[in-house]
């Protein structure tokens, strides 16, 4: 991502900041890696020591010493307290262990229903992405979901070209009434303009903060559909020299925050 | 039970219980016996066109590489996937021409490297069919499911998206709790390829770190060939019988290749080689360049030691175990192009 020219930190900075920020010590979150867990980490050697970290492939309670390159490599047990398995780890979320989960995404509508498969029609994608991998089941099982994505007017629209993984599907009550556990679904998503949330009463995506410069018009030219604003939306602070340090702490090669 | 809704894509290795129990009371022997062979006659004696493989380990991370590539220098054909988490396995595997099908929950994509340009370019022409979608999650239910001989396995994932309609998933109302529930078939792969630490000569095998998936794909396969790092004694499993998470009963082939994971991870041994995949990553761009890549590293050599000496030999390994201890930096060429 572009580098923010009046403040001194990238918006990739800025948004695994965002994301730190959320997650609350004591709690559990499921990571894929790249900013999920670069995320975690930072909240873990910030505010939230005991932020338990399960990756998928098995690894639970990570201490990673550096961004692992994939969610099987043996970064994502490095420190664990558990070098499990993949049954494990869907079973615990599915049970009910994991508050958090991170996701990222081509394409979101209102409802924080996210698109991973392919863009154009099923039988000829114009593009295949990997598919679900386990995005579906971060989005069925975690407790609340966090969506990392950038933002612009192919990426926010009014229908997935696929849905993938399910946000809040077609609004209040229709995750509980296809089976999905009660309870659960998107909480935040994080772009590189803002931070949105969901209406408790509509379940339709509405903003939470504004990054530093960003405008309302910015965000809603950026949107197919209409994000809702109740009273003024607050800022979000940027970046301390801290995080920015410990951010490339974790990921010194720059793979993902450069 | 009542179905509510069913998704409509293919159901990839599915049998009825009792007919795959018949299956493996005939074929799976419980005999104590020597199974160690070369990786050709692995290969060759397991390996049919037209079957339904699942590469074991996660993508890049304890993939049998020895196994894939001589499967394509074998020019198997119509193979059907398993793209249960697959990266490189699958990237490889699809680019070369031998499979025809996947069933996708990950696949085409390279995690933090980017897109697989090959594999992607073979489903976007249609080359290769993607026939179902599922999870990750998803997938390695239904290994649970065959392992345990139950012909699906009832979760709460998929529901309610594209990725269920598209799966082999069917939707019930859940006689106990009267809610909707998500019933994902067994899946017994006719062969699946594992790569461990090591095993004894019989297939008892020891994996250090995360299972990912094998423990329930190792006992759902029909037919199991074991790479191993290393081929242990008897009793150095007989003396800690607790580290065995694949018993020799359903192993079929035991095959010592030191390193069968190149260029993938290894886990606790040696590190990726971004440098060899990242040369894969930048040929793979073009059909020609895939064709020399195929050339140069599988057609060319013929047994693994030489593909290991062609790839830098000694040196390369000490540097990728060094990188796995973080003792030296990662060299990764898809990073500078990156930047």
């Amino acid at each position: 991502m572009t580098a923010n020219e009046t403040h001194n930190y990238s918006s990739t900075e800025l948004l695994a900041c965002v994301a730190a920020r959320i997650l609350e010590d004591k709690k559990s979150v499921f990571v894929g890696t790249g900013l999920p867990i670069i995320a975690a980490t930072l909240a873990q050697r910030t505010h939230a020591p005991n932020l338990l970290v399960v990756f998928e492939a098995g690894g639970v309670g990570s201490q990673i010493p550096v961004l692992p390159l994939s969610v099987g490599d043996s970064r994502t047990f490095y420190r664990a307290v558990m070098a499990s398995s993949m049954h494990d780890t869907m079973a615990m979320s599915q049970a009910g262990y994991l508050d958090y989960g991170f996701l990222g995404a081509a394409q979101i509508d209102v409802y924080g229903n996210i698109n991973t498969t392919l863009i154009g029609s099923y039988t000829k994608p114009r593009v295949r992405l990997p598919g679900s991998g386990g995005a579906n089941d971060v989005g069925s099982l975690c407790w609340r979901t966090i969506i990392l994505m950038r933002q612009d007017r192919k990426r926010f629209v009014n229908d997935v070209d696929f849905l993938t993984t399910p946000g809040y599907l077609t609004g209040p009550g229709s995750r509980e009434a296809v089976g999905l556990p009660a309870d659960g679904g998107p909480y935040r998503v994080i772009t590189q303009l803002g931070v949105y949330g969901f209406d408790d009463s509509t379940k339709r995506m509405n903003v939470v903060s504004l990054h530093p410069g960003t405008t309302l018009e910015q965000v809603r030219a950026a949107s197919e559909f209409e994000i809702t604003v109740s009273g003024k939306p607050s800022r979000t602070k940027p970046p301390t020299r801290r995080e920015l340090k410990i951010l490339h702490e974790i990921d010194p090669e720059g793979i993902v925050v450069s | 039970m009542h179905v509510l809704s069913e998704g409509t894509g293919e159901v990839l290795g599915w049998h009825d219980p009792d007919e795959n129990r018949r299956w493996i009371r005939k074929h799976k022997s419980r005999d104590l016996k020597d199974k160690r062979m070369g990786v050709q006659e692995a290969v060759t004696t397991f390996i049919k066109d037209g079957d339904f493989i699942a590469s074991g380990g996660f993508g890049h991370v304890r993939v049998s590489m020895a196994l894939i590539y001589e499967i394509i220098r074998q020019r198997k054909q119509n193979l059907a996937l398993a793209g249960k988490t697959a990266v490189h396995d699958a990237d490889i595997l699809i680019s070369s021409g031998c499979v025809s099908k996947v069933e996708a929950a990950y696949c085409f994509g390279h995690e933090l490297r980017g897109l697989s340009p090959a594999s992607r370019r073979a489903v976007e022409t249609g080359s290769c069919k993607v026939v179902a979608e599922i999870s990750n999650g998803g997938y390695q239910w239904r290994f649970l499911a065959a392992m345990m001989g139950v012909p699906f396995i009832p979760s709460r994932v998929l529901s309610g998206t594209d990725t269920f309609k598209h799966s082999s998933s069917k939707l019930v109302k859940d006689p106990f709790s009267g809610k909707s529930l998500c019933l994902i078939p067994a899946c017994y792969p006719d062969v699946a390829l594992i790569h461990v630490h090591r095993c004894d000569k019989y297939g008892n095998a020891q994996i250090d770190g995360i299972l990912v998936e094998d423990f329930e794909l190792s006992r759902a396969a029909r037919r199991l060939i074991v790479t191993t790092e290393e081929v242990i004694d008897n009793e150095r499993i007989r003396g800690a019988p607790w580290r065995t998470v694949i018993p020799f009963y359903v192993v079929d082939a035991v095959v010592e290749t030191p390193y069968g994971a190149h260029p993938c991870q290894m886990p606790l041994r040696y590190f990726s080689d971004e440098e060899h995949i990242g040369e894969w990553l930048a040929l793979s761009r073009t059909s020609e360049g895939v064709g020399q890549y195929f050339e140069k590293y599988v057609y060319g050599v013929d047994a693994f030691d030489d593909y290991l000496d062609l790839v830098g030999g000694i040196k390369k390994l000490i540097y990728l175990q060094k990188v796995e201890q973080l003792r030296a930096p990662m060299k990764a060429p898809w990073l500078r192009r990156r930047r």
